[in-house]
């Protein structure tokens, strides 16, 4: 056997691959949806936050602060793991999906809180006046004309940190969540042999690449020189 | 009285800007506001829409108490056009764009009334040729002819203008003062902000000097520029002719 084929035959062995290709493939469907699931939640969550905190009630923006600089401290694994194991000791027994979503909707809340706060502040005091001036109201200002401008800003830094947390699903393998690096390792340990892992990474770039460039699209369209 | 502004204080803090102004303006007139630099005349107008609450004094625009908390702000606000020194114009929206929102938000005209009142908005101003255009595409000049458009078109009872050319390069200041000029000649109540003497001393009917968040002293703009009683205001006039 040349070195090549001893190569391929570890780490692109065709059984092992058609052997276990359908449960990657299921590790997929998983990963996809645990991704919607904490974008959408997550960005919501965090523009709710914002909005809330520009109404300016004090005891309420030192809570979301709280809140905001708590999940970006800590590690993500972490809050996974507390989740997890911590929340049965209050009589919740979340699954390992469900851990995994919340956990990682709450960073990608406080981050997202983060951005679309420096976006909204970013917009000139003037346009307020503006707006105000004419009548328009704190929510009508607040949608029809800081939200249009303030969300251009964001697109990009929150393109960024949407992808490098919704990666972060793998981490769902520490609790048992069937997502793609989970079905991978399994079939590795079942396999002796690592292609499956290959099918993972494979799988990834499938899946990220392209969001990754939409990205690149995505900030060069909304860059914006004022 | 169409503005009835009585003993108006606001402090920022420790700061104490204004120190008890009056300010009667009757229909139809042009009281310009003159005055150093932090001497409270920007904050003035601003108490007068109220962008800035009073910490004292009363407020009357038009026969509406501006600061009885009864007193619906945002439809009291569409009687009182304000443009500013930095043209504040929405740049993600076109001109019309920016003439139409308040027609359509405040005023609840339909998209096609508020665009048709627009159009008639910027006609005045003389920009109707420009209303597809972003705001970052017009000239400072255009831009604060725009700004003015966007107030004018909810048919204001006054307009105020807070140093309404001071950002504009010299050639440009022209094209500003002739829409006020125009605006001043349908008969708009009007306070404006500025340090055009030439225009102040051909349109207006009163030159108000503020001097440390008060009144010092008032009348007709060939009074006050020529035979001022005080000597602040004289050092002042002579300050700025010399510029
Ligand atoms: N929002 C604010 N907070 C704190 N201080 C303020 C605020 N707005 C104005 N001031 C202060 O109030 C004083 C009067 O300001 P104002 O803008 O009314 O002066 P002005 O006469 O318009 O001056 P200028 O000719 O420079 O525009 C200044 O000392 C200013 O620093
Ligand atoms: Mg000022």
């Amino acid at each position: 056997m040349s070195s090549w084929d001893r190569f391929t035959d570890t780490f692109f062995n065709a059984k092992v691959m058609a052997k276990y290709w359908p449960d990657i493939l299921y590790g997929v469907g998983v990963t996809v949806e645990l991704a919607v699931l904490i974008v959408v939640s997550g960005l919501l969550a965090g523009l709710a936050l914002a909005l809330i905190r520009a109404l300016a009630i004090r005891p309420l923006n030192w809570l979301i602060i709280f809140i905001v600089d708590l999940f970006r401290s800590l590690p993500p694994l972490v809050i996974i793991v507390l989740i997890y194991f911590g929340l049965p000791a209050a009589d919740i027994s979340p699954s390992g999906f469900v851990s995994t979503w919340l956990s990682l909707a709450l960073v990608l809340m406080a981050f997202a809180e983060e951005i679309f706060w420096a976006g909204i502040t970013s917009i000139p005091k003037g346009q307020w006046e503006a707006a105000r001036s004419t009548g328009l109201g704190f929510g009508q200002t607040l949608t029809n004309v800081i939200l249009p401008q303030a969300l251009r800003l964001t697109i990009p830094p929150l393109t960024n940190r949407t992808i490098a947390i919704t990666k972060g699903t793998a981490l769902g393998t520490v609790v048992a969540v069937s997502e793609i690096l989970g079905m991978a390792s399994s079939a590795m340990s079942n396999s002796y042999n690592p292609s499956p892992l290959m099918m993972g990474a494979a799988a990834y770039l499938v899946l990220f690449l392209p969001v990754v460039v939409a990205g690149r699209w995505i900030e060069k369209k909304f860059a914006w020189k004022r | 009285m169409i503005v009835s502004a009585k003993g108006i204080h606001k402090h920022f803090g420790h700061l104490h800007v204004l120190k008890g102004v009056d300010l009667e303006v009757a229909e139809r007139e042009l009281v310009f506001v003159i005055g150093p630099s932090g001497s409270g005349k920007s904050t003035l107008l601003r108490c007068l829409n109220r962008l800035e609450q009073p910490s004292a004094g009363s407020v009357t625009v038009d026969g509406i108490d501006m600061l009885a908390p009864a007193t619906d702000i945002n439809h009291a606000r569409q009687r009182i056009g304000m443009v500013f020194q930095s043209f504040n114009l929405y740049p993600h929206m076109t001109a019309l764009g920016n003439v139409a929102l308040a027609l359509r938000k405040v005023a609840g005209k339909s998209r096609a009334e508020a665009d048709a009142l627009g159009l008639a908005a910027l006609e005045r101003v003389g920009l109707a040729d420009r209303a597809t255009h972003r705001p970052l595409e017009l000239s400072g000049g255009q831009q604060q002819r725009v700004a003015i458009a966007r107030a004018i078109a909810l048919e204001p009872r006054v307009m105020l203008f807070d140093e309404p050319t001071s950002a504009l390069d010299p050639e440009l200041v022209g094209s500003v003062l002739a829409v006020m000029r125009s605006l001043r000649e349908s008969g708009m109540t009007m306070i404006v902000v500025s340090h055009e003497m030439a225009f102040a001393r051909n349109a207006a009917d009163r030159v108000v000097f503020m001097d440390d968040g008060l009144i010092l002293e008032q009348g007709p703009p060939a009074a006050i520029f020529e035979n001022p009683a005080h000597e602040r205001t004289r050092a002042f006039i002579g300050q700025i002719q010399r510029h």
